[in-house]
């Protein structure tokens, strides 16, 4: 393609909580702190920066990007801002690795961060304005609404069962409770998940992730001073973006499109042609228990209509064929919403550098993939790493 | 890498009665947003048809979709929308949700009927063109993805030009 390789070299997280006491510019100098901590590099290494947060609105700061900057490292450089929703984790490394492989820049900086807490009475009634303002919001919509009518879309179509999707959760909170930044992860049975408090018919309480406040940081670098910084450098090897329309109506709703292309161009960029069985850890993202399995099947994983049994069989199990968020994901970890994804994706690439600690997956993966989701049922990001 | 140890102090946990408890200190705002929103040639052609109790939509001859609401480019086709074409203010449900909570996260009260917003899609516009509307004037329980629809609109004297002229959508075969 002409471009040059670019690598993670350095990762940090904070803790993910419902209220954190510390201000947004503060998570994000933590985590930034953290990941340049952890490569031994300081901000003079840093060329440029790349930053990802959801709406102003949610924090009540306008130009959020610029208020942000300061804790993100980005002091007189060159910096932007991204955000596509629930994508924008994912979006992060994507966006950084431009400024790498372009030759414009040897470093970037990618930041990711969310403060949900500050929003009264809840983060919520912020969402109202996603929907249009004429043909929608009179209606007085809420996003557990449209995640609800596409579980329901998706297990109608499938014949999928409440009970069975509730296993998503089970296994998540479950990995979560080995993750150091978790907000949720606690040991619960599918009975937990079909009593829990129904908010939404087919959603249950336990099957949503909870808002949370959060923060997330790599180090993106060139091949050239990645091999001098790490021994280890995990390389951005595929990657695709893919957003679809807004009249989120006009689509059947039981399978994700935009996350197949996402996928699909992550793949012919990584030289992947059986996701599968190249494919040998995954985080898709999981807002919601429905979602790891809708996009388990958008990113061709498995067929259309066999994700379930896929999460039966227990392949996506740690311990299985295809670990899916063996972090403990958005249930368990948190879902701070621009910062997940790059949990997820940091995630991975603990994984694959065999750093995981007791969330270490068996065998060895070499080849792992993160995904985002997000918007009005509209974007898929996706990211293939490799060691 | 992921040192617990070091996680654990990037943050400090709080709860909300913390900050109303005034242990943590705050400032409050309420910031007074008015917006006036310009619909277009298309929405307010929408809204007007709504206040007379028709469903207009407008057609793509390239893509043959009838879309509603109304756009004046197709954003599939990326061209100029053909002519305007009324659809029926009928339907079948392709999903739904029982919902126990409001827009604001607020639980709906005990006694009050939970929300029943659906996907529909409406008869003459195609398939999968489908609007997102309210059902009601049945149990909840007994909605099924597939069952037919028909709106039910406010009175002539009370529409305004809204997608709230429709009331709901009601089921009318089981």
């Amino acid at each position: 393609m002409g471009l040059r390789k670019v690598a993670i070299v350095g990762a940090g997280l904070t803790k993910f909580y419902r209220y954190a006491q510390e201000t947004p510019k503060e998570l994000a100098y933590e985590a930034t702190k953290m990941a340049l901590d952890s490569c031994e590099m300081t901000l003079d290494d840093i060329d440029a920066v790349c930053l990802g947060t959801a709406p102003d609105a949610f924090d009540g700061v306008h130009m959020k990007g610029e208020y942000l900057s300061d804790g993100a490292g980005a002091f007189r450089k060159p910096y932007m801002r991204h955000y596509v929703g629930g994508g924008t984790g994912v979006m992060s490394p994507i966006h950084g690795w431009f400024h790498v492989a372009s030759g414009m820049f040897d470093t970037c900086l990618v930041v990711a961060e969310e403060k949900m807490s500050s929003a009264y009475p809840h983060p919520a009634g912020a969402f109202l304005t996603i929907f249009d303002h004429t043909t929608e919001q009179p209606l007085l919509p809420t996003l557990i609404w449209i995640f609800a009518i596409e579980m329901h879309r998706f297990m109608h179509k499938h014949g999928y069962t409440k009970k069975d999707i509730a296993q998503v959760a089970v296994k998540n909170k479950g990995n979560a409770l080995l993750h150091p930044s978790a907000q949720l992860g606690a040991k619960i049975t599918v009975e937990d998940v079909l009593n829990s408090e129904v908010m939404a018919y087919p959603v249950n309480r336990l099957d949503i992730s909870p808002t949370s406040d959060g923060a997330a940081a790599v180090v993106l670098a060139s091949e050239e001073v990645a091999r001098r910084v790490t021994e280890k450098p995990i390389w951005i090897d595929g990657l695709g973006y893919c957003l679809d329309s807004a009249y989120w109506c006009n689509r059947d709703l039981y399978y994700p499109d935009y996350v197949e292309v996402a996928a699909r161009q992550a793949y012919k960029m990584a030289g992947i042609k059986e996701p599968s069985k190249e494919i040998h850890i995954a985080e898709p993202y999981d807002p919601f228990t429905y979602k790891e399995l809708h996009h388990i099947e958008g990113l061709m994983l498995c067929k259309r209509g066999e994700s379930v049994r896929m999460l039966l069989d227990g392949v996506t199990q740690r311990d299985g064929n295809l670990p899916c968020c063996p972090s403990g994901g958005a249930l368990g970890v948190g879902n701070p919403i621009a910062a997940t994804g790059l949990m997820k994706v940091i995630e991975i690439f603990l994984q694959l550098r065999g750093e995981a600690g007791e969330r270490q997956v068996p065998g060895r993966p070499t080849c792992g993939l993160a995904q985002a989701w997000g918007d009005l049922m509209q974007v898929g990001t996706v990211v293939v790493m490799r060691s | 890498m992921l040192d617990a140890d070091l996680v654990a102090k990037t943050a400090t946990k709080i709860s909300l009665k913390d900050i109303q408890d005034g242990k943590v200190l705050s400032v409050k705002d309420k910031p007074n947003l008015k917006y006036a929103w310009d619909n277009g040639v298309a929405i307010g052609r929408y809204l007007a048809e709504l206040k007379e109790g028709r469903i207009i939509g407008k057609r793509c001859h390239s893509c043959k979709r009838v879309l509603v609401p109304p756009r004046l480019f197709c954003e599939l086709c990326w061209r100029p929308t053909d002519e305007w074409t009324y659809v029926q203010d009928t339907g079948t449900i392709l999903t739904f949700v029982i919902s126990h909570v409001n827009w604001d996260a607020s639980r709906v009260k005990k006694g009050q009927r939970h929300h029943t917003p659906a996907v529909i899609e409406l008869d003459g516009a195609g398939k999968d063109q489908a609007i997102m509307h309210l059902i009601d004037d049945i149990d909840p329980k007994d909605i099924k993805i597939g069952q037919k629809v028909q709106a039910v609109w406010k009175k002539p004297e009370e529409r305004t030009g809204a997608i709230t002229d429709i009331k709901y959508f009601k089921v009318i075969k089981k």
